[in-house]
C-alpha cells in the first residue's frame, strides 16, 4: 500500500475497530430510525396516498430512506464523533504525533464515515427488501452508492467540524443543512410537479442526487438521467474532499 | 549564522535563533542549544517559560515562526513527517485513546507507524512488559492509576523504536512513589542508549536524569551545562539558609539568575 493511504487507513481502522467493538448495541441506534419513516409514512400514511409513477407509496419512500441513513450516519459521525476525537478526547492530538499529517488524518475519518454509512445503508435494504419493496437486483449497488455518498456527506460534515468551536455549530448544520435536505430531496414527493422554486433548491442538494440514483437501482431503471446524477455525486464527493481536507489542514495548524 | 557543526552527526537536535510566537505573545524568544547522541538533555523553567512550544517544535507538530532546527538532520518545518517517523513523543497531557484498551492502544499506535501486524503485536508485548502493565492488557484507560497512565504512554511513545524520545513534564502530577518508578524507567531507557529529551519544572527531576540540560524562563535560555557544572559556577557548593548551611541544588541557580524561585 502506498504510504498516504496505510497513514489513513490506519485511522479508519482504528476508528471502525471502537465502532465494532460497540455495533451490535448501535446498530438499532444507527439505523432503526428510516425503518420507523417506513412503518410511519409507508405504511400508514401511504394508505391515504394514490400510486406515484406506478409505485405504492411505500414503494416510493423506501430508496430515499435507504440513503438517508447514510447522511445521518455520516454526518452525526463526522460532527459530534470527530468533534469529540479532535478536541475532546485528544485521539487527534495523539495521531498528529506520529507520521499521521492532517490530510491522511481527515482521509482516514472520511473512510471509515464512508463505510459505517455503507453498513448502514445495506442494513435498511435489506428491511426494505423483507417488505417486498426492492424489484430489482440492481440493487447491491446501494452499497457502493452508500460508500461514496457517506463520504460525500462525511466531508461536508467534517468541514463544518473543523470550524467549530464547540458542539453547539452542530445544532445549526442539523437545522439549516440536514433537516431541509432530509425532507426536500424528493424522498417523500416527486419533485416533478413541485413549484419551480423548489425543484431549483433541490438541485443544489447533495442528497437530491442521491435519492434519484438509489431509486433507479432499487427499481431497475437505471438510464442516462440517472447516470447523470452519479456524475453529480461523484463531482460533489471530490469537492467535499477537498474542502475537508482543506479545513483539517487549516485547524490543525500544518 | 552557518555553522559547519550542523552536520555532525553527534548532534542529534540542533535550534538556531529558535522562536515561536502566538500573536503578540512571544513564546519562545530566539533560542539556541545542540542536543548530542545518546545524552539525556534537559529544559528546566517555571510555568509558562516556553519548554512545551519547543518541545511540540522538536515533535515537528508546530511549525516555529522564527529561526531553524533542525531534528535527526531533518528540517522539522518541511520534513515534519519524517522526524516524527523516527521519534518518539510523551506529552504535558495524557491523551490515551480511551475508546481502546491498555494493549490496544499500543497496537493502534504501532499502526500509525505502518509497522506489519506481526511486529505490533511483538512490539506491544514487550512494552506491557517494560511498563509493568502485563496484568493491565485488557484494562481500559480511564481504570489506571496516573502513574500506570504515564508509564503506558511512555511505551506508547516507544514503539516505533524512536532514536529520539521526547519527555513533556513526565512525572508532573504523580506521588513521589510512582515519581520514582518512573524515573527507573526513563534511565533504563537512557542506558539502551535512546537520546532523552525531557523538559521539568522539577530541579530533583533534572538534577537525577539529565546529563546537560537549560534553564528557560519568558522564552530565553539563562544558561546551560551539566548540573553539577551549573550549580558551582552560579552558587557554589553550598547555600546558608537562615538555619543551616546545606548543598546547593539547581533552585539555588535559578534564584540567583532571576531573583525568584522555580514555583513562584
Ligand atoms: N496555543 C497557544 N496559544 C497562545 N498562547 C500560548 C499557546 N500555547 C502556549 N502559549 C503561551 O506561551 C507561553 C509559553 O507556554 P508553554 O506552554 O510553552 O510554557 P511551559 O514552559 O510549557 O509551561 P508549563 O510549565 O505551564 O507547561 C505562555 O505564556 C503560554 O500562555
Ligand atoms: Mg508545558
Amino acid at each position: 500500500m502506498q504510504p498516504f493511504f496505510r497513514g489513513a487507513w490506519a485511522v479508519a481502522a482504528r476508528n471502525l475497530r471502537v465502532w465494532r467493538t460497540m455495533a451490535l448495541a448501535s446498530v438499532l441506534g444507527n439505523f432503526g430510525e428510516p425503518i420507523l419513516y417506513l412503518l410511519a409514512m409507508g405504511f400508514g400514511l401511504g394508505r391515504v396516498v394514490p400510486p406515484l409513477d406506478g409505485m405504492t407509496y411505500a414503494e416510493f419512500i423506501a430508496p430515499g430512506l435507504v440513503v438517508s441513513t447514510v447522511m445521518y450516519t455520516a454526518t452525526f459521525e463526522m460532527t459530534y464523533g470527530s468533534y469529540t476525537r479532535m478536541a475532546e478526547q485528544g485521539v487527534w492530538d495523539a495521531i498528529l504525533a506520529t507520521p499521521v499529517t492532517p490530510t491522511e488524518l481527515c482521509m482516514g475519518e472520511l473512510i471509515y464515515a464512508g463505510v459505517k454509512a455503507g453498513v448502514g445503508a445495506v442494513a435498511v435494504l435489506l428491511v426494505v427488501a423483507a417488505f417486498g419493496l426492492v424489484q430489482s437486483p440492481l440493487a447491491v449497488f446501494v452499497l457502493p452508492l452508500g460508500f461514496v455518498a457517506g463520504v460525500l456527506f462525511a466531508s461536508m460534515a467534517l468541514a463544518v467540524t473543523t470550524v467549530s468551536k464547540s458542539y453547539e455549530a452542530f445544532n445549526y448544520y442539523f437545522t439549516l443543512v440536514v433537516a431541509p435536505m432530509f425532507l426536500f430531496s424528493g424522498i417523500f414527493f416527486p419533485l416533478e410537479g413541485s413549484p419551480r422554486w423548489l425543484k431549483l433548491f433541490a438541485q443544489v442538494l447533495p442528497l437530491t442526487h442521491v435519492v434519484q440514483v438509489s431509486r433507479a437501482c432499487l427499481r431497475g431503471t437505471f438510464d442516462g438521467t440517472a447516470a447523470v446524477h452519479v456524475a453529480v455525486v461523484l463531482a460533489m464527493t471530490c469537492g467535499g474532499v477537498a474542502l475537508a481536507a482543506a479545513g483539517a489542514r487549516r485547524r490543525l495548524n500544518h | 549564522m552557518n555553522d559547519p557543526n550542523m552536520n555532525d552527526p553527534n548532534v542529534v537536535i540542533a535550534a538556531e535563533s529558535l522562536g515561536k510566537s502566538y500573536g503578540a505573545l512571544t513564546a519562545v524568544a530566539g533560542i539556541n542549544f545542540r542536543i548530542h547522541r545518546g545524552e539525556c538533555f534537559g529544559f528546566l523553567g517555571p510555568n509558562g517559560a516556553g519548554k512545551t512550544s519547543t518541545m511540540r517544535m522538536m515533535q515537528a507538530v508546530m511549525a516555529p515562526t522564527s529561526g531553524t532546527l533542525r531534528v535527526l538532520g531533518l528540517d522539522v518545518a518541511r520534513e515534519g513527517k519524517a522526524v516524527r517517523q523516527r521519534i518518539g513523543v510523551c506529552p504535558q497531557t495524557d491523551n490515551l485513546d480511551v475508546d481502546l484498551r491498555v494493549r490496544e492502544n499500543l497496537l493502534v499506535y504501532a499502526s500509525y507507524y505502518g509497522l506489519s501486524r506481526s511486529e505490533r503485536e511483538r512490539r506491544a508485548d514487550e512494552l506491557l512488559v517494560f511498563a509493568d502493565l502485563e496484568a493491565k492488557a485488557n484494562a481500559r484507560v480511564p481504570e489506571l492509576s496516573g502513574g500506570m497512565k504515564r508509564r503506558l504512554t511512555i511505551a506508547r511513545a516507544l514503539v516505533n523504536r524512536p532514536e529520539v524520545l521526547l519527555l513533556d513534564e513526565p512525572t508532573t502530577g504523580l506521588d513521589p512513589q510512582a515519581r520514582q518508578q518512573l524515573w527507573q524507567k526513563l534511565r533504563e531507557l537512557k542506558e539502551s542508549g535512546v537520546t532523552m529529551v525531557l523538559s521539568t519544572h522539577y530541579m530533583e527531576e533534572a538534577e537525577r536524569l539529565c546529563d546537560r540540560l537549560v534553564i528557560m524562563d519568558h522564552g530565553k535560555i539563562l544558561t546551560e551545562g551539566t548540573p553539577r557544572a551549573l550549580v558551582e559556577s552560579h552558587v557554589g557548593r553550598e547555600v546558608a539558609t537562615p538555619s543551616q548551611v546545606r548543598p546547593a541544588g539547581l533552585e539555588d541557580v535559578f534564584l540567583h539568575l532571576t531573583g525568584r524561585g522555580l514555583d513562584a
